[in-house]
């Protein structure tokens, strides 16, 4: 189990270094002067070249890879150029108030999700088996920013029953900033809906299929109990290392959904950083939602091999 | 099974490919995923001919729903229903474009990752993975931040974050198919490896990147879709849908002017449901 944990880990660390060659490659690629960009078109050439020499851009590009993964390593993600702030404070405020909104959003579609896949696979080939089917696929090809302008539209203006925007006024309470969520949080949910489901359905369907639910049965356990405690731990399985690896896809929905609902969240502080160039933060922001991704995986798969114990008792994979 | 396929006479061929074709005429949702489709193909195809220019402005601005303007008009007084009908050209040329590139390079790749294995696998799984673990829509921002928004981006973009997810799919198929006898066969032969794998091996894959295919088409639709709202993929002068609504939902607060972004955003909605019910209805049809 330890060495299984350990490659992982091992794994992850080179995917991460991975991306952040990658990140600071595509950044490098970057058109234009940093100094000029900053200072504006009516600098003195020498005030530009200065700046740029405090920034550190007019060094070779390895050697400004080298000092930034140093300092990223050490906690260090260095100065926005937009906002002349140490860029750290700014991502873990982001990112708090990104957990908090999906948090939200998983607890309002994972139990959905998971009840309307099972009822699928238990009425297979029902109409309410093929109505989940559809609404579960539909969902999950809608792109977010369509479904928040009609959750906008429905309940924020025609019914007038949720507040428009996720940004809550400061000392607000918790049922307060849970109602100011409650919208972006659906809307990024509707994506995640689908892919549940569909999981939780065909795991549900092949265990209702297997010999152990077929013995169950035919020992004469009561229906619920076979659906409960037998087939129930099995279907489940393939799902939880879904709904992790849905979790980097809920970041990049968040982006949408923070820049449409105005919520102070990773997502649009990756956004606004791109529309502005502002490259530590850029990067920095990249390289957080890639460590969050591979952390959600690699915790997917301890928890799987944990609930399995086919893979807990076997071999180090 | 190579011999018995030579020996077997042609019709057998084309009556396996019949009975593919009534399967798919009789998949319900394979025929109204095409029916949704098929009509915004048609729009965007006699938009010109049959409707009001796009992109003719007038004075009536932000104006409700009327005979006159069925959908409304838009912030520059322009007709909201003609631009929701011209709003399926561009995305109908970038997604399948887009899409058409990541099969292509993915195909390529999963085909080079499973049939060598060993450490061109492992190089180039750590690769994708690296890719793989940012959202899409980050990827695109880095990517689109460095050259700047355009169509042509836009598909060159969408299609390399799409490569890995497809070569993904294939090298599975290729791992399964390299070990049987007629790879072995060709391999005797002394047949050099790119004849393996795009002659003898790619045939016999065809099936998975077709479904592939079909289901990365309403991922991209999705992506170009969001990637414009964002501003980062077909630039405004276009009628499409994403910047129709990312130019309107800032008049949803209020009450004051919904129809620009509703339109527009429900379009949106039933093409990327048409897509996606098609492609459900492919791999049932392929994959039964």
């Amino acid at each position: 189990m330890a060495r299984f944990i350990l490659r992982r880990l091992g794994l992850a660390v080179i995917t991460l270094w991975l991306i952040s060659v990658w990140v600071f490659c595509s950044i490098q690629l970057l058109p234009g002067n940093v100094g000029r960009s900053i200072l504006g078109p009516l600098a003195s050439p020498t005030a530009v070249a200065t700046l740029n020499h405090q920034l550190g851009t007019d060094k070779p590009a390895l050697t400004q890879y080298k000092e930034w993964v140093t300092g990223v390593v050490h906690g260090d993600f260095g100065t926005s150029q937009k906002l002349q702030v140490p860029v750290r404070p700014q991502l873990t405020t982001a990112l708090r108030h990104s957990f908090e909104l999906a948090l939200v959003a998983f607890l309002i579609v994972v139990p959905l999700s998971l009840i309307g896949g099972t009822i699928a696979a238990l009425r297979l080939g029902s109409a309410a088996d093929r109505g989940i089917t559809i609404t579960g696929l539909s969902l999950s090809a809608v792109p977010e920013f369509v479904t928040g302008v009609v959750l906008i539209a429905v309940f924020g203006i025609w019914l007038n029953v949720l507040p428009i925007s996720a940004t809550w006024e400061p000392g607000s309470g918790i049922g307060s900033q849970v109602q100011h969520l409650l919208m972006p949080a659906i809307a990024l949910s509707g994506v995640l809906f689908g892919y549940i489901a569909r999981m939780a359905r065909a795991g549900m369907v092949e265990a209702l299929d297997s010999d152990y639910v077929r013995t169950a049965v035919l020992k004469g356990l009561p229906r619920r109990t076979v659906i409960w405690r037998h087939a129930m731990r099995n279907a489940l399985l393939p799902t939880i290392t879904v709904i992790a690896t849905q979790l980097g896809y809920l970041i990049g929905g968040l982006v949408v959904v923070e820049i449409l609902f105005n919520y102070q969240g990773i997502g649009r502080l990756i956004f606004n950083a791109a529309a502005a160039h502002d490259v530590p933060m850029l990067e920095g922001g990249a390289m957080v939602v890639g460590a969050v991704f591979l952390l959600a995986t690699l915790a997917a798969d301890v928890l799987y091999s944990l609930l399995n114990p086919r893979i807990r008792h076997g071999s180090a994979e | 099974m190579s011999t018995v396929d030579v020996a077997a006479p042609r019709s057998a061929l084309s009556i396996q490919r019949r009975e593919t074709l009534r399967a798919f005429t009789r998949s319900k949702t394979f025929l109204a995923g095409a029916a949704i489709v098929g009509f915004w193909i048609l729009c965007a195809i006699f938009q010109a001919r049959f409707f009001q220019n796009p992109n003719g402005l007038s004075v009536h601005i932000l104006e409700g729903p009327s005979g006159s303007h069925w959908f409304g008009t838009d912030r520059n007084g322009r007709d909201v229903f003609a631009r929701v009908i011209a709003g399926a050209r561009d995305i109908l040329v970038i997604a399948p474009a887009a899409t058409l590139l990541g099969t292509v390079c993915g195909t390529a790749l999963g085909l080079v990752m499973g049939y060598f294995r060993g450490i061109v696998d492992d190089v180039l799984g750590r690769l994708v993975d690296a890719v793989l673990s940012l959202p899409v829509v980050i990827v695109a921002l880095l990517a689109i931040v460095s050259v700047g928004p355009s169509k042509k981006t836009t598909i060159l973009v969408v299609g390399f974050v799409f490569a890995p997810l497809i070569a993904r799919t294939v090298r599975t198929a290729v791992l399964v198919e390299r070990d049987l006898e007629y790879v072995s066969a060709a391999r005797l032969r002394n047949e050099r490896a790119p004849y393996i794998l795009f002659v003898e091996i790619l045939p016999n894959v065809l099936q998975p990147v077709i479904v592939e295919f079909t289901v990365r088409l309403g991922y991209a639709i999705f992506t170009v879709a969001t990637l414009s709202f964002l501003g980062f993929g077909i630039p405004p002068p276009s009628s499409d849908w994403g910047v129709q609504v990312a130019d309107h939902y800032q008049y949803l607060p209020g009450g004051f002017a919904w129809w620009p972004t509703l339109f527009p955003g429900l379009a949106i909605a039933s093409l990327v449901i048409g897509v996606s019910l098609l492609a459900d209805g492919v791999s049932q049809v392929l994959e039964r």
